[in-house]
C-alpha cells in the first residue's frame, strides 16, 4: 500500500493555517524538522516564528539563538525577498510562568508566590510543566497576531501523547479537590465533604503529612491560596489553549523516524487527533535511506560481493569494489526494513499523508543545512 | 575495537547498574543486554523498568509484565533474568502498608487522588520510590523472595539522569526522619558506593555524544560512580583507511572498479558506479565523524564498549547476541577482585 505523498509546500503556502504543530517521541528530529519548516516557510513568503523547546546547542546557533530568553529574535541570513521573515524563540519554562504570575497579580502576591518554594519546584520541575508552558506560549504568540504562522516544536517526552495530557492533568491537579482540602486543612467544614472516607481521612492526612513534611504542605496551601485570587483555574486556561489545537487553522505534523518505537508512538499520536478531531497534515519520516542504485538488489550484491572475495585476484580495484557491493547491500537491506516498516503505518492509516527526509551524514549546523532538509522534504520522490 | 583496559572494572563487584542514554540510542536495549551479559555466568539479575512504557514486554516479546518480578529470560550456566517493571504509586502503597498498616484505606486513598497527589507534588518521592525499589532488589532478601546477583536499572534518559540520582536534593521537601526520607538516605548511601555504576549509551552522533559527556560531568560531579560508556549501533567500516579517503574525496578509481564489477557480472554502467560511488563517500563521511565522536568518548577515560547496528532489528536472538559481545569486551559480575 502507497501512502498519499505530504505536499509541503501546499501546506505552508496555505494561508488559512496558522499553527504548525510539529510532535513525535523523543529523538526523532523533532525541532530540526520544525525549524528547517520555519525557513522555509519564511523564504516562500510567509511571517514566521518558530517556537523551539529545548534545542541541540548548534542547532540553536544555526538560528542565531545563542541565549534562552524566552521572546523571538529575528533568524539572520533568511532570504526576505519573497516578502517573508523568520524570528525564532527558546521556551524558558520557568519564566513563562513567572510571567503569567506577573501579569495577573498585584506585585506583593506576585513576589510572595514567585518566593514560595513549592512554587520554585513546580515552576522549573514539575512533570508537565514543560508541556503546559509550551502550550501556554503557543496562546501567547497567537493572540499577538503579529505573525501569520507559528511552527511549534514540542517538549522532548519519551511519549508524544504528553503535549497533549500535560497541560490538562497539571491544570487538574492544581484545580484538584484534593490540593484544596489538602491545603486548607483549617477550614473544618470542608470534611463533610468526604463523609464516604471521612474514618480514614484524617489517618490519610497524617500519613501524608508524614511522608512528604508539613513544611511542604504548608507551601503548597499557602501557593493555592495566593493563586486563588489571583485568576482564573489553570484547568480553564489549559482548556482554552487545548481548544485552539482544535481549532481549523491549526495543523499537526507527526515526525518519526523509521524504527518499530518511533512509528508505534506516530500511530499512537494519529490515532489520538483522529478520536480529537485534530487537523493533521501528514507524517514527516525523518533519517530515511534512499538508493539511487535500487536495481541491484540486496542479494545480487552480496553474490557479486562474495565472488570477487572468493575468486578475484585480491587486487585493489577488486578490493574497492567487494567492500562498495557489501555497503550496497546494506543499505538496500535497511531501505526493505524501512518501506515494511512504514508499509505497516501506512496500512493502519491508510489516508495519512507520509513526506520523507533522508538520513543525513552529519548534524545540522546552519541555515543551509535546515533549507536542504526543508527542499527534501518538498521534493521527496 | 577499543575495550576496557583499565584497571578499575566497571564490572567487578558492582550491584546496582544504572544505564541511561538519550532518547533513540537503544538505552533499553543494551539494559537488557547487560542483564543477560551478567547472568551469563550463572546466577539471577534483575532488569528494572521506571519509566512504566512497556519497553520491555515488546523487547522480550512478553504480554505486558504486572508489576511484579516475572523471569523472561534464561542464560547460559543456569543464568535467569527477572524483569520488574517499577510503578511509583504501588510502590508508595506498598510503604505506607507496610509502615502504617492502612489496609483499605490504602485504596481509598488511590481512588481519592491521593497517591498521584503526593507523587504530584513532591516529584522527587516519586525518584526516591522507583531507585528505592531497585536498593530493595540489591542485597539479602526477605520473606522468600528471589536474591539478585545484579540489578540493572533501565533509567532516566541522560538529561534527567542526574536529578534522577540526586536523591538528596530530591528528599529536601521530603518529611524529615519519615519513613521515605530514612529509606532515602540508605538509597543515596547505595548509589554513591563502589557497589553502584551508572553507565552511558549513546551512538556515534554528535548530540547524543555531547549529552553523554555533560551527562558524566553532571554525575562525577555529584560524587556517584561513573561506570562505562556502551555504544550502541555502531558500524564497522566498509572500507580501508585509504579507500574511506578516497571515497570522501571521489578520488576512487573508476575503471579499476568498474572492471572488478564486470569480472562478477554486475553491469557497471556510469549511473550505477555514480550510485556506489556516492553511497561510498556518504559511508565515509559518516564513518569519519564517528571517529571524531569516538576520541571524545575515549577522552573521558571511562571504558567504552561497542555494539553493532543491527540491520535486522532486535530479538531475543539479537539480545542474546549482544550480551555474547558485552562479555567479550569484559563484561563480568565476578565479585572477585579483578
Amino acid at each position: 500500500m502507497t501512502a498519499p505523498a505530504l505536499d509541503v509546500d501546499a501546506l505552508l503556502d496555505d494561508r488559512d493555517v496558522r499553527i504548525l504543530v510539529c510532535c513525535g517521541s523523543g529523538g526523532v528530529g523533532k525541532t530540526t524538522t520544525a525549524a528547517a519548516l520555519a525557513v522555509r516557510a519564511a523564504e516562500r513568503g510567509r511571517d514566521v516564528v518558530v517556537l523551539t523547546i529545548d534545542p541541540a546547542r548548534r542547532l540553536a546557533q544555526s538560528m542565531g539563538l545563542s541565549e534562552l530568553d524566552n521572546s523571538p529574535r529575528a533568524v539572520e541570513g533568511v532570504d526576505t525577498s519573497a516578502g517573508g521573515s523568520l524570528q525564532a524563540m527558546m521556551l524558558d519554562m520557568k519564566r513563562t510562568f513567572d510571567e503569567i504570575v506577573l501579569d495577573h497579580s498585584d506585585p506583593v502576591r506576585a513576589k510572595q508566590i514567585l518566593e514560595n518554594p513549592f512554587y520554585q519546584s513546580l515552576s522549573s520541575s514539575m512533570a508537565g510543566t514543560q508541556e503546559y508552558m509550551a502550550m501556554e506560549k503557543l496562546g501567547q504568540l497567537r493572540r499577538t497576531d503579529q505573525w501569520d504562522l507559528i511552527v511549534v516544536d514540542t517538549p522532548p517526552s519519551r511519549s508524544a501523547l504528553d503535549f497533549l495530557d500535560a497541560p490538562k492533568r497539571l491544570g487538574s491537579f492544581l484545580d484538584g479537590r484534593v490540593i484544596k482540602i489538602l491545603a486548607a486543612p483549617a477550614k473544618a467544614g470542608s470534611r463533610g465533604m468526604f463523609k464516604v472516607v471521612s474514618a480514614g481521612f484524617n489517618i490519610v492526612t497524617s500519613v501524608v503529612t508524614k511522608v512528604i513534611g508539613a513544611q511542604l504542605l504548608k507551601d503548597v496551601a499557602a501557593f493555592i491560596a495566593a493563586l486563588d485570587t489571583m485568576f482564573g483555574g489553570f484547568r480553564e486556561r489549559a482548556d482554552a489553549t487545548y481548544k485552539l489545537l482544535k481549532n481549523p487553522e491549526t495543523r499537526f505534523l507527526v515526525v518519526a523516524a523509521p524504527e518499530p518505537d518511533a512509528l508505534r508512538e506516530a500511530s499512537y499520536f494519529v490515532e489520538r487527533l483522529s478520536d480529537e478531531r485534530m487537523p493533521l497534515a501528514g507524517l514527516v519520516l525523518n533519517r530515511v535511506h534512499r538508493s539511487t542504485a535500487g536495481a541491484l538488489t540486496a542479494s545480487r550484491s552480496l553474490a557479486a560481493a562474495e565472488d570477487l572475495e572468493a575468486d578475484g585476484d585480491g587486487s585493489a580495484g577488486q578490493t574497492v569494489a567487494a567492500g562498495l557491493l557489501r555497503l550496497h547491500a546494506d543499505r538496500m537491506n535497511l531501505i526493505a526494513r524501512e518501506e515494511r516498516l512504514t508499509g505497516r503505518f501506512t496500512g493502519a492509516h491508510p489516508g495519512v499523508a507520509i513526506g520523507a527526509v533522508q538520513a543525513l551524514a552529519g548534524d545540522v549546523h546552519d541555515l543551509d543545512a535546515l533549507r536542504a532538509i526543508g527542499g527534501d522534504l518538498a521534493f521527496a520522490p | 575495537m577499543p575495550t576496557a583496559s583499565r584497571a578499575s572494572s566497571p564490572w567487578a563487584g558492582v550491584e546496582l547498574h544504572v544505564v541511561t542514554g538519550k532518547g533513540g540510542t537503544g538505552k533499553t536495549t543494551v539494559a537488557a543486554a547487560l542483564a543477560m551479559a551478567l547472568a551469563a555466568e550463572g546466577g539471577r539479575t534483575l532488569l528494572v523498568e521506571v519509566e512504566g512504557r512497556g519497553g520491555l514486554s515488546q523487547l522480550f516479546d512478553t504480554p505486558p509484565l504486572p508489576y511484579a518480578e516475572k523471569r523472561i529470560a534464561v542464560a547460559p550456566n543456569g543464568g535467569e533474568v527477572y524483569a520488574l517493571p517499577i510503578d511509583p504509586e504501588e510502590a508508595l502503597l506498598e510503604y505506607l502498608e507496610m509502615f502504617y498498616k492502612l489496609g483499605r484505606a490504602g485504596r481509598g486513598l488511590r481512588r481519592l487522588g491521593f497517591i498521584d497527589f503526593v507523587t504530584t507534588i513532591a516529584p522527587g518521592l516519586r525518584d526516591v520510590l522507583l531507585t528505592g525499589k531497585a536498593y530493595e532488589a540489591v542485597g539479602p532478601r526477605r520473606g522468600g523472595r528471589p536474591e539478585y546477583d545484579a540489578v540493572v536499572m533501565d533509567a532516566p534518559p541522560t538529561g534527567r539522569i542526574a536529578q534522577f540520582l540526586n536523591i538528596n536534593t530530591e528528599v529536601a521537601g521530603l518529611a524529615k526522619g519519615g519513613p521515605v526520607h530514612s529509606q532515602a538516605e540508605s538509597i543515596m548511601r547505595l548509589i554513591r558506593s563502589p557497589r553502584t555504576a551508572v553507565h552511558f549509551v549513546t551512538v556515534l552522533e554528535e548530540m547524543p555524544v555531547q549529552e553523554t559527556l555533560d551527562g558524566i560531568a553532571e554525575i562525577s560531579g555529584l560524587g556517584l560512580p561513573v561506570g562505562a560508556v556502551l555504544v550502541n549501533m555502531v558500524r564497522k567500516p566498509a572500507l580501508a583507511p585509504d579507500d574511506l579517503a578516497a571515497a570522501r574525496a571521489g578520488n576512487l578509481d573508476r575503471d579499476a572498479i568498474g572492471a572488478a564489477l564486470r569480472k562478477v557480472g554486475v553491469a557497471a554502467e556510469d549511473p550505477l558506479l555514480d550510485a556506489l560511488f556516492s553511497e561510498a563517500s556518504e559511508h565515509a563521511e559518516r564513518v569519519a565523524l564517528e571517529t571524531v565522536e569516538r576520541a571524545d568518548l575515549v577522552a573521558t577515560g571511562h571504558p567504552v564498549l561497542e555494539l553493532p547496528a543491527l540491520v535486522e532489528g532486535i530479538d531475543l536472538g539479537a539480545l542474546y547476541d549482544l550480551a555474547g559481545l558485552l562479555r567479550e569486551q569484559g563484561v563480568r559480575r565476578g565479585k572477585e577482585s579483578s
